[in-house]
């Protein structure tokens, strides 16, 4: 049975005001299904970054309705959403992201700094937890480097086992490749190819349509209304290279 | 974010940047170090002056002449007298013993050395003992000699290092004004009490004073003015009952009322409360002046905060990402600016108590390390740092966190 992550009923975000303004989403209806891997496509200006901001509760949609995990987010104020974000999301970002001169475990640990609900995870434990996780993602020997020790696919991974540290009920990764040779590229992917074979919901933004062929599901967007969505087949990347273009 | 972590987290944020944070703490460093020693002298000099003035016994009454200008065509009327002295002596019960000053300044020449504006000092036979002097050389002026006016004089310590140097000064002569003076004697070092130097004046029977200094016309007949009379109060009598007793008789003797008095009596109390009512209105003025640097390290915070939270724009971003509240960022950086604040308030309190204590040791003024003070200065560093932190912190707890990722 799969339970329902993320229902949007006809958000829109306006920005500015009176005859200035600019709608940047203009009604999106969107679910995604728990252990779902889906990719939000579009050229630039067509409000797939606003559209993440919404979906990962870094800000709120002018009008409609957000439902995360069961939970209406539309309308929290910013310390609220601050907890859904540290409880429910973690975030991969393009340009990783990672807190300078601290170490990798240090950087994983921060969400739980933050975790005010498990507040009686001991540090220990939590610094046990984000040793699992950064064993998960490949850096188990590398716990104590700072980032600035690290190649760009290995900060990449710490910045993974920061998302999930937290157990959250997705994932939101903004171009997580976009940073890196296609070689450590590919590693990412394959890496996340593994976090949602362990059945993590992972919603990926990116504008390689090579990358996105990799998930199940691609969402274009186009000038702020969902223009289609692509059904890129179970699991099988490989055999979906020859997508065919919307 | 539990205030352990933000400890944590601020503590690691200043190690970061250590000779920027050590610059920050500097005004709080100065502003502390301040108080801390200011207090400590102005509380030194207190403590020097209560010793010397409770060494004098507290059993004197002084009596001061007021003045009161006369009319056109009168007299300057009132002001004591030297007659005064010997009534107060034979007319108010529980009188011990009575001294009589009168001064006037004169350049003084020995041999080459020539002294401008030196005090002389005329006084009577009473003086060394009520005012606690000795004679470290030579004798003090006897009974006899004040009525035959004798030209004699005792040097204080300084007058006497100045004018003949390591030389024995008895035996010689100076001039004082026009007139030849032999010296027969030499005070011990007294020192400063009060305001008053001991050591830079001369001492002569007050009779030659009256003649030669500070003749008067009205002398014939009013008598000759002085300028204060000391009285010592027999032990165990009631020191209020002789200053009644001395109002008394020179309110008859000089033909005023009791709203009218030409002459003032205080006690050696008096003194002290004044004294002290100064030095506590020094030691608050230098309290305010160490304040005032204590905000000016108050706003140094301020400002270096301001820089860190813009510098730090994007790290504050990645922690409301990853679930930082307004609060937790505004919980953060205030601790940072109370750590800076406090760190420096400890340390400008080793640098306050070590450099009161250095500057006793080299110095001959004396410190005296105030608790009170150290509480203050340090509670005040801590209050600068919350007041100054709170504004760049609450700057940072504002920031939204998409521009705050974007930010470069």
């Amino acid at each position: 049975m799969s339970a329902t992550i993320i229902e949007t009923v006809d958000i829109t975000k306006i920005y500015g005001m009176g005859d200035i303004s600019v709608a940047a989403l203009n009604g999106i209806n969107l679910k995604i299904e728990a252990g779902e891997f889906v990719a939000i496509m579009g050229p630039s200006g067509s409000g797939k970054s606003t559209l993440m901001h919404i979906l990962g509760c870094l800000s709120q949609p002018s009008s409609g309705q957000y439902i995360l995990d069961g939970e209406d987010v539309s309308h929290l104020d910013k310390a609220q959403l601050a907890a859904v974000r540290n409880r429910k999301i973690g975030f991969i970002f393009q340009a990783y992201n990672l807190l300078a001169r601290t170490s990798a475990l240090r950087n994983v640990t921060l969400p739980l700094l933050y975790n005010h609900v498990d507040a009686k995870l001991s540090v220990e434990d939590g610094d046990q937890k984000a040793r699992a996780m950064l064993e998960l993602v490949g850096l188990g020997e590398r716990v104590n480097h700072q980032p600035h020790e690290l190649s760009g696919g290995q900060q990449q991974r710490v910045a993974i086992a920061r998302a999930l540290i937290n157990d959250p009920v997705m994932v939101i990764a903004d171009e997580p490749t976009g940073n890196l040779d296609s070689r450590s590229g590919e590693e990412i992917m394959n890496l996340l190819h593994k976090l949602h074979g362990q059945g993590t919901t992972i919603v990926m933004v990116t504008h390689d349509p090579k990358i996105a062929t990799h998930t199940q599901r691609t969402i274009v967007l186009k000038d702020g209304v969902i223009d289609t969505i692509n059904h890129n087949g179970q699991h099988h990347p490989a055999a979906e290279v020859q997508h065919e273009a919307a | 974010m539990k205030p352990l972590e933000a400890i944590r987290i601020a503590w690691e944020a200043i190690l970061k940047n250590k000779v920027r944070s050590l610059l920050t703490m500097l005004g709080i460093i100065i502003g502390v170090a301040a108080v801390i020693i200011m207090v400590a002298i102005s509380a030194g000099t207190e403590a020097t002056i209560q010793d010397q003035i409770t060494s004098l016994g507290s059993n004197l009454v002084f009596v001061q002449g007021a003045m009161t200008r006369g009319g056109p065509g009168q007299a300057p009327t009132g002001g004591l007298v030297y007659d005064d002295a010997a009534a107060i002596q034979d007319g108010v019960s529980g009188v011990k013993a009575v001294v009589v000053e009168q001064n006037s300044s004169e350049t003084v020449k020995a041999g080459d050395v020539t002294l401008e504006d030196v005090e002389i000092l005329g006084t009577t036979t009473g003086f060394p003992s009520v005012r606690d002097m000795d004679i470290s050389e030579g004798r003090y002026f006897t009974e006899q000699e004040i009525e035959r006016k004798t030209k004699v004089a005792i040097l204080g310590y300084d007058v006497a290092q100045e004018l003949f140097g390591d030389a024995s000064p008895v035996g010689e002569y100076i001039k004082v004004g026009n007139t030849q003076i032999a010296i027969i004697g030499v005070f011990k070092e007294k020192g400063l009490v009060g305001n008053t130097d001991f050591d830079s004046r001369i001492y002569m029977p007050i009779s030659v004073v009256f003649q030669k200094f500070t003749p008067s016309m009205f002398a014939r007949f009013m008598g000759d003015s002085v300028r204060m009379i000391y009285v010592e109060v027999e032990d165990g009598v009631n020191q209020d009952t002789v200053i009644a007793g001395i109002e008394r008789l020179l309110v008859k003797r000089h033909d005023v009322t009791t709203d009218t008095e030409d002459f003032t009596i205080t006690t050696q109390q008096d003194i002290i409360s004044t004294r002290e009512s100064t030095t506590a209105a020094f030691r608050s003025l230098l309290a305010w002046v160490a304040g005032v640097s204590l905000i000016v390290g108050g706003i140094g915070i301020m400002n270096i905060m301001l820089v860190s939270v813009t510098e730090r724009t994007r790290e504050i971003g990645i922690r409301q990402a990853v679930g930082a509240t307004p609060a937790d960022i505004r919980l953060q950086f205030l601790t940072e600016a109370l750590m800076l604040s406090v760190v420096g308030g400890l340390i400008g309190t080793l640098v306050g108590i070590s450099g009161a204590y250095i500057f006793g040791a080299l110095s001959d003024m004396r410190t005296v390390i105030q608790a009170s003070s150290i509480l203050l200065a340090f509670g005040s560093a801590a209050a600068v740092g919350a007041f100054f932190g709170y504004y760049p912190a609450n700057q940072a707890a504002q920031l939204d966190p998409i521009e705050a990722l974007r930010y470069e």
